[in-house]
């Protein structure tokens, strides 16, 4: 199987999108080593877990010739960095709404030749995805929507621009009243720039069946990570961590269908005892900074150093679908409302206060059985990192076993990042 | 009998116990095949138990039949034997630092270790050294008798190094500079030992700890005397050979 699995290559297809076909050769056999060593090396995956890697075999050729299909037939394609953009609407426009934060190193180099180098590895990797022609899914946005939840990012928008239409969305980094009203203005005129690209309004109806399909895409990572939270776990932290992935790129009704197939495959699993690892392998929840694709070096750390993770408290992981939107909405105006109050759950570090992630910190910890939590921050998120200040005082005062790392996509730091795991579960096992 | 090998950047060091005292121990340079230099020494007690730390502990258990521990819980297990009242570790090696804090019985309960900074670590007292022109025992007597002066603002390895040499070529003697360096390190150190909380009761663990200089200093800064073993750079070998008897 594991030789099998082979990342495809498509130049005639890229070659349309305009990208630097040359330097993107060697991407797909860079992304089937890592992935074959990473993924396919697991013993006892689902078996559903076959679609999943079907996608990652796709992810420059077969699922990037679909959005270009639709792109071609009038569709928007909406490029975002962040959970906060409503991807409801763009949905209820017909459109393909992807996640395109960056988790690869070997963009960086481009992003620096630009930008500073002390800004994170995310905004940087994005950056130099787009300015080196490296990314199809950069290529094929019609335009990018940026927000302004971090400096980093709000002022990389700006030069973005030059190389793809860049719409910002203002944010609020409060949740007050007078925060929601602004919040949902930016949400209407979201709506707005999306009905420019198709030229048509997107009405109740439209908007009803955009946050149908959404919930139910939300919904089916719910039932998921419900299921791995059983100890013994039915499936691993990185084949999880890997869906979460696929979920900010994939077409959403159809992968909530795959997500309930493996579902029920894990409930089976669970019924007869199935398990990837021991019951008695130590539980960890990571919480923090979200891991764009290809970012998998700490969950591969922890789990080579034999525990598992069981929860990503993360905007690749329970940020992005703790929470559904009401249905029950009569007309557009309340739709949108319900919209927002949704998007205004969000726990990001941006904000200020933001007691509400420490206790769903500490919620998500009992719920996934863990038995210690490592917040996992990239260098120069300042928001996460210092946030990680109150997050231990909260486990401290519970006795929850907590480590705060800080890392980026470099290898140099692996070994150091072993010890370190490796110590925090000889803790956990005291 | 039960053995520890602590395989850490520079030197390899191995602990031999027998009925709970020490038969052995030894510290040897790690050379360019440190799997083979450690399957050599493993090799003169073929009947020991044996555990392995550090750095290079994954290495040896490809090579070796063996079980491992971090240097994390190895140096725990060390200082606490040699001193039982030890509540915290500062364990400064040639690649990294860290500090554990221990509960009254002994169990880790919180630890930190530098990032990939490489200020605080045996490498950058190196660095620093070299670029002075001492050697490293020197380095810490020359400190030890500088006058007070000259303070070095840059604890990134890489810019203190240029502020060194900056300093020299404005005339600045040389043990002035290393006393400058040796109290940056020494105020890097005791923030990370704060940082993380309890100072009491710390025990200074590591080569880096053969430097009287900067455990003076250290002493100054956190205002609480500093333990050191007798051979500190043993502690995470002894702690891994007191593993091998409960493993
Ligand atoms: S961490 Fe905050 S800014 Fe980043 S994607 Fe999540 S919500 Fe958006
Ligand atoms: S990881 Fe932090 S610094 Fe980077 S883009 Fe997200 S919020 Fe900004």
């Amino acid at each position: 199987m594991s030789d099998q699995f082979e990342v495809k290559s498509d130049p005639a297809l890229w070659e349309k999108l305009g990208m630097d076909v040359a330097r993107f050769s060697g991407m797909p056999p860079m992304l089937t080593n890592a992935y074959r060593g990473i993924f396919l090396s697991q013993q006892g995956r689902p078996e559903k877990m076959a679609y999943f890697d079907d996608m990652v075999a796709n992810i420059h050729t077969g699922r990037i010739q679909e959005i270009y299909d639709a792109k071609v037939g009038g569709k928007p394609v909406i490029g975002t960095f962040c959970v906060y953009v409503p991807e409801e609407l763009v949905v209820a426009a017909g459109g393909i709404c992807i996640g395109l934060c960056g988790g690869a190193q070997g963009s960086i180099a481009d992003a620096e030749k630009i930008l500073p180098r002390n800004i994170c590895p995310m905004v940087k990797s994005a950056f130099g995805f787009k300015v080196g022609k490296i990314c199809p899914y950069f290529q094929v946005v019609d335009l990018v929507y940026g927000e302004t939840t971090c400096d980093a990012k709000k002022k990389t928008w700006e030069l973005l621009d030059r190389y793809v239409p860049t719409h910002v969305m203002e944010i609020p980094q409060m949740k007050r009243e007078r925060d929601k009203w602004l919040w949902l203005d930016e949400v209407k005129d979201f709506k707005a720039a999306v009905e420019r690209i198709t030229d048509t309004i997107t009405d109740f109806d439209a908007v009803a069946a955009g946050i149908k399909t959404v919930n139910a895409k939300r919904f089916a990572l719910q039932r998921l990570n419900s299921l791995r939270h059983h100890n013994p776990s039915p499936i691993s932290g990185k084949d999880m961590l890997l869906i979460e992935q696929i979920a900010f790129y994939d077409e959403p009704v159809r992968f909530a269908q795959k997500v309930h197939e493996l579902c029920d495959e894990l409930e089976q699993r669970i019924g007869s005892g199935i398990a990837v690892a021991p019951k008695s392998t130590p539980r960890i929840m990571v919480s923090g900074t979200p891991m764009a694709l290809p970012n998998w070096k700490l969950h591969h750390i922890i789990e080579s150093a034999g525990a598992i993770v069981v929860n990503e408290e993360s905007c690749i992981g329970t940020r992005y679908y703790k929470d559904l939107i009401d249905e029950g909405s009569t007309d557009l105006e309340q739709q949108l409302e319900r919209l927002t109050e949704r998007y205004m759950k969000i726990d990001c570090s941006c904000f200020t206060p933001n007691d509400d992630r420490i206790a769903q910190v500490l919620k998500e910890y009992e719920e996934s059985g863990a038995e210690g939590i490592i917040d996992y921050c990239l260098q120069f998120c300042h928001t996460y990192n210092i946030e990680a200040v109150k997050l231990r005082e909260a486990c401290e005062a519970r006795d929850i076993p907590f480590m705060s790392i800080e890392t980026d996509y470099s290898p140099d730091d692996v070994g150091q990042l072993q010890t370190r795991v490796e110590a925090f579960l000889e803790q956990i096992k005291g | 009998m039960q053995m520890g090998i602590d395989l850490g950047s520079r030197t390899i060091k191995t602990v031999t116990l027998k009925g709970g005292s020490m038969l052995e121990r030894r510290v040897v340079e790690s050379g360019f095949e440190p799997h083979r230099q450690a399957l050599q020494m493993l090799g003169e007690h073929p009947q020991a138990r044996v555990v392995a730390t550090g750095y290079g502990r994954h290495l040896m258990q490809q090579h070796a039949e063996l079980d491992i521990i971090t240097e994390i819980k190895a140096h725990a297990l060390g200082a606490r034997h040699l001193f039982p009242h030890c509540r915290a570790v500062l364990d400064v090696g040639g690649q990294d630092s860290k500090v554990i804090l221990l509960s009254d019985n002994g169990r880790i309960v919180n630890f930190q270790m530098n990032d990939k900074c490489a200020a605080g670590t045996g490498r950058f007292l190196e660095m620093m050294a070299v670029s002075l022109g001492y050697g490293l025992k020197d380095f810490g007597i020359a400190a030890a008798q500088a006058d007070a002066g000259t303070p070095i603002n840059s604890m990134c390895a890489v810019f203190a190094e240029s502020e060194v040499v900056s300093l020299k070529n404005r005339g600045v003697p040389p043990a002035e500079i290393a006393r400058a360096v040796h109290l940056a390190v020494a105020s890097r150190l005791a923030a990370m030992v704060s940082k993380t909380g309890e100072c009491r009761h710390l025990v200074f663990t590591g080569g880096v700890a053969n430097n009287k200089t900067l455990v003076a200093m250290l002493e100054k800064a956190l205002g609480v005397p500093v333990l050191v073993p007798e051979d500190p750079s043993i502690t995470g070998a002894l702690g891994a050979a007191l593993h091998a008897g409960c493993s």
